[in-house]
């Protein structure tokens, strides 16, 4: 299609023409009319406007994409294009990857001062406190990124149910504490060793499989503890979920105003956002452990084993690496990662239900590591940062109302353009935002790698 | 056993719906070697046309014989639902053809994702519901206490999804579009080489799939009654379970997981429990591709090295 088509103006409109007739029978049942509940049974609400508005935005859209796209084939034909010549392996540290090591310092430096910038910006702790949740549930991302990058991104394993690891750590830390009472700091290390196992469990008996069929095993399995979680009522709450979950301490000291609170001990005045500071760099601590962990761990023989493995399983096998404990030390670190952050979750919230474990969790966790370059430490942060504050952003949208008129809500549209994103995505920039690597081992200078050269995995 | 009787009917009904959707499964991978991940939500998207078209045939333009009115439902829906079947395939899967081999099952997930919610969007997030019709059916059995009942909507569903499967199998095994769909799967760059349009029959194996997708969308509308825009992951994932089953790639494979699913699913809300029959369903996906994950009826996979 690209190469034999002229570029004149007739041709264009025609094309865009198609294209506009296209999206009309896409949407012709079900944006122009609405069902609406009525008095006797539904009734359909006309909405042609919507449909040519929609219709003409496709008609404009192709034929400025023609348009730009004729020049660019234009350009083209000049000079030689760039995927022609041979591209060297070791290529220089180019602007990728220039910008992923500044990129690192900049967001280390923002997220260790964050509650202090947002509380000079916004001139108080107190109206500080939207971006310092802000910033915490970013990190979680943060922090589940980084623990499935093990999975996905090292081990080359593909992992649909990561979610349930993620319940599996905030259902031990709510259960643990409303029933034994166990404090937060015992059940976070406990969380993390049970998600571990849980994670030793499930791994083990889809080590065979492969590809799209592992995935969908694990998505299997993500659905099935989501569902016992719903239906157990006796142990889980069901539907219902888990309430009143104890309130993370400073150590053994409760953010309380009374005597022995943090405040009254450390010579504060009480303000309930100490807790949610205090919760904000817990939770960075806890991201950039997993970080600490995976960089080293990359080092180590089983890092070195998850890569090899991702890059050719027989080749593994043959060399004697014993893939059957490789992929669940992956499986299970991976797990012990979403298991420590569940529990996190958990002492945040102070209330959990199935509601928070769904299969969409799961599919937003892995478009982070897969925007962000699989593999790739600083891109999965980078892609933290928009995939969840992103849709932040539609939020504050409001003034659009007054285009699309009243009651037009900006953040009905949020998981619309979410899966939009990720097809988008997948078709430009199916490498992700990092797409250069440093090789772990090498010989002489690490010089940065494509990402093109990186295998993704059978597993 | 005038139980058992009854379930079997309802089972092989459900059976009948998973089958159809699974058939779409089924075919693109076998073609392309990607699951379909979107494939539910296109079932559920096949659903909402059915709803709407109903609602204008029956409200405005006023049939009133409910046969004619879901013939034309029926056509309508499964001519817009190849159209959405077709876009996708365009949009969000051709251009990922020869990428790295996750981009296309991501790219699966975003636009389920992106269905389900533009659903949601376009039309709210309630529960749809159709005003019942095709009531009554016959008798089976006049036991104590107890009526096996044959409904004629199951006779309906059962009917057209055995006449729209005759179709399909003349279609794929007689014709020509057929021969270069079986093709393409036993080989696709033979098949080019040979003259085979690839992409052109690719399209329309995603046009065939999401046409019969939209059967088993106006079918489970007329069954349940009911429709909302989160009611194509569960099915979805029934079918693609089906599929597996019986085999995938393999088309009446795909027919006989479904009414195995149906079945399963059917028999196991009844005599055990019904909060646990969609954790059933996905353990038996999950005990399948483990122990045999080449299915009833399909080829087992060689590894090439």
């Amino acid at each position: 299609m690209a190469d034999a088509r002229s570029n004149g103006l007739p041709e264009i409109l025609r094309d865009a023409g198609l294209y506009a007739l296209v999206a009309l029978g896409l949407c012709v049942p079900l944006i122009s009319y609405r069902t609406e509940a009525g008095p006797t049974g539904l009734e359909l609400v006309p909405r042609w406007p919507v449909v040519a508005a929609f219709c003409a935005g496709i008609f404009v859209l192709r034929v400025l994409q023609r348009l730009v796209l004729a020049r660019r084939d234009a350009r083209k034909r000049l000079t030689p294009a760039p995927d022609q010549a041979t591209e060297a392996v070791g290529a220089e540290p180019d602007a990728g990857q220039r910008f992923s090591g500044l990129g690192l310092k900049v967001f280390l430096a923002v997220a260790l001062t964050l509650p202090v910038l947002a509380t000079l910006a916004s001139g108080g702790l107190g109206p500080a406190r939207y971006w310092i949740d802000l910033g915490i549930l970013i990190l979680t991302y943060v922090m589940l990124g980084w623990g499935l990058n093990i999975v996905v991104g090292l081990a080359g394993l593909l992992d649909l149910g990561y979610v349930a690891f993620y319940a599996v750590g905030a259902y031990c830390y709510a259960l643990l504490s409303t029933t034994f009472g166990l404090s937060f700091w015992i059940c976070l290390p406990l969380a993390g060793l049970f998600a571990a196992a849980w994670g030793m469990v499930l791994g083990f008996p889809v080590l065979r499989l492969r590809g799209d069929y592992l995935a969908i095993v694990t998505l299997a399995f993500g659905e099935i503890i989501r569902l016992v979680l719903i239906n157990w009522t006796d142990v889980t709450g069901g539907a219902a979920g888990i309430s009143s979950i104890p309130r993370a301490t400073f150590f053994g000291i409760p953010f309380t105003a009374d005597e022995d609170g943090f405040a009254p001990r450390f010579g504060l005045e009480f303000d309930s956002m100490h807790r949610v500071v205090f919760l904000y760099y817990l939770i960075l601590a806890l991201a950039l452990l997993t970080n600490l962990a995976t960089l080293r761990l990359r080092r180590m023989p089983v890092g070195r084993a998850w890569e090899a493995l991702r890059e050719d399983e027989i080749a593994c096998r043959s060399l004697g690496i014993d893939t059957t404990t490789t992929k669940l030390t992956a499986f299970a670190l991976g797990a012990a990662f979403a298991g420590v952050a569940g529990s996190f979750f958990s002492v945040r919230q102070g209330f959990i239900s199935p509601e928070s474990f769904t299969f969409l969790e799961s599919a937003i966790i892995l478009a982070i590591v897969v925007l962000g370059g699989m593999g790739s430490q600083v891109g999965v942060a980078i892609a933290a940062v928009a995939m969840v504050g992103g849709p932040e952003l539609l939020r504050n949208l409001g003034f659009l109302g007054a285009v699309f008129g009243e009651g037009f809500d900006p953040n009905e549209y949020r998981l619309l353009l979410f899966g939009l994103a990720m097809v988008a995505m997948m078709v430009w920039r199916p490498r992700g935002l990092v797409s250069v690597r440093v090789p772990s081992v090498s010989l002489g200078a690490r010089r940065a790698i494509s990402g093109a050269h990186v295998s993704e995995g059978h597993g | 056993m005038d139980v058992f009787l009854q379930q079997l009917i309802n089972g092989l009904t459900l059976g009948s719906i998973y089958g159809l959707i699974a058939i779409g499964y089924t075919m693109v991978f076998g073609i392309i070697g990607m699951v379909n991940f979107a494939h539910g939500d296109v079932f559920m998207v096949s659903s909402f046309i059915a709803l709407i078209a109903f609602l204008i045939l029956t409200a405005w333009l006023g049939i009133s014989s409910v046969a004619l009115a879901l013939l034309l439902v029926l056509v309508i829906s499964m001519a817009l639902t190849a159209l959405w079947g077709w876009a996708i395939e365009r949009v969000a899967y051709r251009p990922l053809r020869g990428s790295f081999r996750l981009a296309p099952l991501i790219s699966a997930i975003g636009v389920s994702i992106f269905l389900s919610n533009f659903v949601q969007v376009a039309q709210g997030a309630r529960n749809k519901s159709l005003p019942p019709m095709l009531e009554g059916g016959i008798a089976l059995t006049q036991g104590e206490g107890y009526t096996v009942f044959l409904s004629y909507k199951q006779c309906l569903i059962v009917g057209v999804t055995v006449a729209l499967l005759t179709g399909f199998w003349y279609l794929v095994q007689r014709t020509p579009f057929g021969r270069a769909q079986r093709a393409c799967e036993q080989d696709r760059k033979m098949a080019a080489l040979l003259g085979i349009d690839v992409d052109r029959t690719i399209s329309l194996t995603f046009v065939l799939g999401a046409a019969l997708a939209a059967v088993a969308g106006v079918l489970y509308l007329l069954y349940y009654g009911v429709v909302s825009f989160s009611d194509g992951f569960v099915p979805g994932v029934k079918a693609f379970t089906a599929a597996v089953l019986g085999g995938i790639g393999s088309l009446p494979g795909a027919v006989l997981g479904g009414l195995i699913i149906g079945l399963i699913e059917v028999f196991w809300s009844a005599y055990f429990s019904i909060e646990y029959k969609d954790v059933a369903a996905f353990s038996i996906l999950a005990i399948v591709l483990i122990f045999m994950p080449s299915g009833i009826l399909g080829r087992a996979e060689v590894e090439k090295v």
